[in-house]
């Protein structure tokens, strides 16, 4: 059974403004997909939808078989549990007025799960590579890399099943780049993940499949090797031309 | 898995602002003093005890009023009444514009609009014309009006920065991630906005405790305050002015009492956000 599935999905912000248009998508458990497409692609819209936080004007989600309906609190609860996100600014991300602890343990206590949060908070620390001990402390004492592994601590605290990343590693700089991304190849192992990224070296190195977005369609899927070694789309063999490259 | 970036150890160091002390010390002494007045006046505040218009002595420390009243007994109990109205018109103010703002902010966009229309209409009219609007409509000048008065004046200026404040917070990441996960919109008001929006929140919050008490002394400078017995500042400067050449420390005295009390808070709130806020702390 597919763990998310988009059948025919449409959005636009106004009648005349589509911003995805018939998208549709089988997410398998296991999975590591990259979304990829430039600015204004839909990408980010498309993410949101699959979080419950906007409903598409057409079309359906469904995950585990069961329609995501965000108006359900009693399945929403359970998908928030199941689906988590780890956002591009770490810096915007984590609530400057609260301690590591704090914010780490949110979905623990907002989602109501039972057991020793602390003892919690400290085990998903430690997977991403942070020291217990900076649990009383805020954000701004981090790096921007720092932050980003206490966002994804945050993200994977409840054992989700599916792990969302927007443009994860973007605001991030090169060598902090390539340890985030190590970490999320990491955690693709163990969970199903699905990266949104203008970075096609990126998705190129982190997921085994691809969804190549232009202007709120999906123009290109399948396994990553493949279509970023042999493109079909002219839209894909664009993108794929304009990766910078070191000059020989 | 090894820890892959360094995190240097954290920068503990005691945190001490002048201004919170300086601002507290004002405070304090005119909270001490309105107290003292609820059991312990120098004399009886409504007893001709001296001569008219005495000047300061060692049995009257600030000389006496134009009716023979010692000067400090008024000017203790105008500390007491200060304190009451801005700490009365605050509350008020705020309870009803921070919950307006953030109904605001959370409002669809055509009523966000009205509500801001409205707010701005409101913050167009001087807070002490609005008082004095409230006032009349109430048919009788008392303390509680007057405070009631203020409080509904100062209500649209917090109103319209809670909504700004909180509109600002709802685009952070942070808020969406509470959302995904699974904190309720009241939860996210209590552990993410009001906590954020707080140290702005507070510092506004003292500037409008020091225009509610020069409100206040406003009102009653006109006759639409404290009735007499009650020993207003802006009474007793009401009173001190035909006196002003002859008696000087009739006005100086609650002047310079009334200046002491609002520059004491706004320095206790600024010392106080310093204080609170981690992001400043560390700076």
């Amino acid at each position: 059974m597919s763990l998310l599935k988009l059948d025919n999905v449409s959005f636009g912000y106004s009648s005349t403004k589509t911003v995805l248009d018939g998208v549709s998508l089988d997410i398998q458990p296991g999975d590591s997909i990259g979304l990829v497409g430039e600015s204004g692609s839909g990408k980010s819209t498309l993410l949101r939808l699959l979080l419950g936080l906007t409903r598409p004007n057409s079309g359906s989600i469904s995950f585990k078989g069961a329609a995501l309906d965000p108006r359900n609190a009693a399945f929403m609860r359970a998908y928030r549990r199941q689906v988590q996100v780890v956002f591009q600014d770490p810096y915007s991300s984590l609530d400057p007025r609260q301690t590591v602890l704090s914010i780490v343990a949110e979905p623990l206590r907002s989602l109501k799960i039972a057991g020793d949060h602390r003892q919690m908070v400290i085990d998903a620390l430690v997977s991403v590579g942070l020291e217990p001990d900076i649990l009383t402390r805020y954000p701004h004492e981090f790096s921007g890399g720092q932050r980003q592994r206490i966002a994804i601590a945050r993200a994977i605290v409840a054992g989700p099943e599916l792990l969302l990343a927007d443009e994860a590693v973007s605001a991030l700089d090169l060598s902090t780049r390539i340890r985030i991304v190590e970490l999320l190849k990491q955690l693709s192992a163990k969970m199903t993940l699905v990266f949104v990224s203008h970075d096609i070296g990126v998705v190129a190195a982190l997921c085994e499949k691809i969804v190549i977005l232009e202007q709120g369609r999906i123009v290109e899927a399948g396994a990553t090797r493949p279509i970023l070694t042999n493109p079909q789309h002219p839209y894909t063999q664009r993108l794929l031309s304009s990766v910078p490259r070191m000059p020989a | 898995m090894t820890t892959v970036d360094q995190i240097a150890p954290p920068k503990r160091r005691r945190f001490v602002s002048l201004t919170l002390w300086v601002g507290l010390a004002l405070v304090t002494l005119h909270i001490i003093t309105g107290l003292l007045t609820l059991v312990w006046t120098p004399y009886d505040p409504a007893g001709m005890t001296g001569g008219r218009l005495e000047a300061p002595s060692l049995l009257h420390w600030a000389g006496t009023d134009r009716l023979g009243r010692d000067f400090l007994t008024q000017i203790m109990i105008g500390s007491r009444i200060a304190l009451i109205v801005g700490t009365g018109a605050v509350a008020i103010g705020a309870v009803i514009g921070v919950t307006l703002g953030l109904l605001a902010a959370f409002a669809s966009k055509l009523l966000d609009d009205a509500l801001a229309a409205t707010l701005d209409i409101l913050i167009a009219f001087p807070t002490l014309l609005i008082a004095m609007l409230v006032v009349a409509a109430a048919d009788t000048a008392n303390l509680g009006s007057a405070i009631f008065a203020l409080g509904i004046a100062l209500s649209a200026i917090v109103a319209r920065l809670t909504r700004i404040l909180t509109k600002r917070v709802l685009l952070m990441d942070y808020i969406t991630a509470a959302r995904t996960s699974g904190t309720s919109w009241l939860g996210v008001v209590f552990r993410h906005i009001l906590p954020n929006i707080w140290p702005t929140l507070s510092v506004s919050f003292a500037l409008q405790f020091g225009l509610a008490v020069i409100a206040e002394a406003s009102l009653s400078y006109l006759g639409l305050g404290a009735p007499p017995p009650n020993a207003s500042w802006g009474r007793l400067l009401q009173e001190a002015q035909g006196t002003v050449y002859t008696a000087p420390i009739g006005a100086i005295a609650p002047g310079l009492a009334l200046v002491s009390l609002v520059i004491g808070i706004n320095l206790l709130a600024d010392g106080l956000r310093d204080t609170i806020d981690p992001t400043r702390r560390a700076r």
